[in-house]
């Protein structure tokens, strides 16, 4: 949950008053609350972290995060399916139909 | 050296390592707040890689281990009514409350969500403005201003059935803490990066001249870790002791000064139990009075619960750099990820999980492959 993951912002829109992006994460697109870096643009990268972004991050770190973070697994233990992840490690089986965790994922 | 050319850039790597062993002439204890640090460390063999002489001490920055055993039932309480959708972030699920955790609770027809982002949670509650919606608002400074923001826009767009559980927690008190101890061996500090993202490094300069500690601020990443290292034996062997920021690319100072308005307007400092290491003075944040209408503390009763720790559980010492995962009697056989006695067991963070998961076993090898669930 510490992990804050490097993205790109795609693109930018106010949203009830509040500035959100939408954000790639290596791949994995998803929306990003930019209220705490509200100077980031298009094309920019930033760490973010359970959905805000928090800090600015230069093109070429990013990228090498994210590759790194790629080739380790991190991003399928950050954007994975938690209920799946959470039976496996407990051998158990999968808690009724999980319409939620969709509902929460791109 | 073993795992080396698995590292981004194995040449800088063995430079590094090679400049600390240059430099290090005598034993040194240094610790990793960070549980996403303890994980790189272990995964990477990082710990073995480094000279004899400097020993890393895995500390209490796992969010999810430290959450105390009487926020997670009295979360289990409230997932457990009929009226609420109870909404958290995936490494909670199976962290064990006093005879089961949410995923059980998930099972027996409670309705539990997992979100990516607290922001989830909030849209939940408006798609169902007959239910209570309640987050589960734990983590350290990193987590807090999301949180903060979330019960911010609840009350600016009038969203009345949204609530949130509240156990966060604050790195600086926690070291404080440690070095207090009167069993404490840690001789420096490599401060949790995301931590000063948000924070900066002010609080720290005040904990290195007192303890007479170097606070390194240091990344995640393999090579993060090194320049961390490097950095903090310099410091130890030359007899100095400053905050010193390796993470530059990632914290800015004087931190992210949006974030900090944001938690000095919806939080306010109190004393906060730690799971396994008891109270910590102004170790937590809290609701601030404006904001109290959106403690689901208040808002649901859920006093007078009976918490039970297992005794065979040490994680409160795993926690405080006293004991190393696999020097409890328990790790591997009695308590595995699958029958976990402890947070540091279940969490992605866990010191307990590292361990297991990167078999440093140390134990009876046939159990450990009959218990493991990565084979």
């Amino acid at each position: 949950m510490c992990l804050a993951v490097p993205g790109r912002v795609l693109e930018i829109e106010e949203r009830d008053g509040t500035r959100m992006a939408t954000v790639d994460f290596g791949g994995v697109v998803k929306e990003a609350c930019l209220e705490y870096l509200p100077d980031l643009q298009v094309g920019e990268y930033a760490i973010v972290h359970v959905g805000f972004a928090l800090q600015k991050l230069d093109e070429e770190s990013a990228r090498q995060t994210l590759e790194l973070f790629a080739q380790l697994g991190m991003l399928q233990e950050e954007f994975g399916d938690p209920w799946e992840m959470a039976a496996e490690a407990g051998g158990l089986p999968l808690p009724g139909a999980d319409e939620t965790s969709q509902e929460a994922r791109p | 050296m073993k795992y080396i050319d698995e590292f981004q850039d194995p040449e800088l790597a063995r430079r590094l390592l090679d400049e600390i062993s240059s430099t290090v002439t005598r034993p040194w204890a240094l610790m990793e707040v960070c549980g996403g640090q303890t994980h790189t460390i272990i995964r990477h063999g990082i710990d073995q890689l480094l000279p004899e002489q400097v020993e890393l001490i895995h500390g209490p920055g796992c969010p999810v281990c430290v959450t105390p055993l009487e926020v997670i039932d009295k979360a289990l309480a409230i997932a457990s009514r009929p009226d609420v959708i109870f909404c958290s972030f995936g490494d909670m699920l199976r962290v064990p409350g006093t005879g089961r955790d949410l995923f059980r609770v998930r099972s027996e027809g409670g309705d539990v969500r997992v979100v990516y982002s607290p922001l989830d949670a909030l849209k939940i509650a408006r798609q169902n403005p007959d239910r209570e919606v309640v987050f589960f608002g734990i983590g350290f400074e990193t987590t807090a201003p999301p949180n903060a923001m979330t019960v911010h826009q609840a009350r600016r767009l009038g969203i009345r059935n949204f609530s949130l559980l509240v156990s966060h927690v604050r790195v600086p008190p926690a070291i404080e803490a440690i070095m207090r101890s009167p069993d404490c061996r840690v001789q420096a500090f490599l401060a949790a990066g995301h931590v000063c993202s948000v924070m900066g490094v002010g609080e720290y300069p005040a904990l290195a001249e007192r303890f007479g500690v170097p606070i390194v601020v240091t990344g995640f990443e393999p090579l993060d870790i090194l320049e961390g290292v490097r950095r903090t034996v310099a410091q130890l062997e030359r007899g100095e002791h400053r905050v010193d920021n390796a993470y530059p690319r990632a914290v800015r100072p004087e931190g992210n000064p949006a974030a900090l308005a944001m938690l000095e307007d919806v939080f306010e400092v109190t004393d906060r139990a730690w799971r396994g290491i008891g109270v910590i003075p102004a170790s937590g944040w809290r609701l601030s009075a404006r904001y109290r209408d959106y403690d689901a503390e208040h808002r649901f009763c859920v006093t007078g619960i009976d918490t039970c720790e297992p005794a065979q559980c040490r994680s409160g010492e795993v926690l405080q750099g006293l004991l190393k995962p696999h020097q409890c009697e328990a790790f591997g056989t009695t308590c595995t990820p699958r029958t976990p006695l402890g947070a540091t067991m279940v969490s992605s963070e866990g010191a307990c999980a590292a361990y297991y998961l990167y078999r440093r076993l140390d134990i009876d090898k046939s159990a450990a492959l009959e218990a493991s669930p990565v084979g």
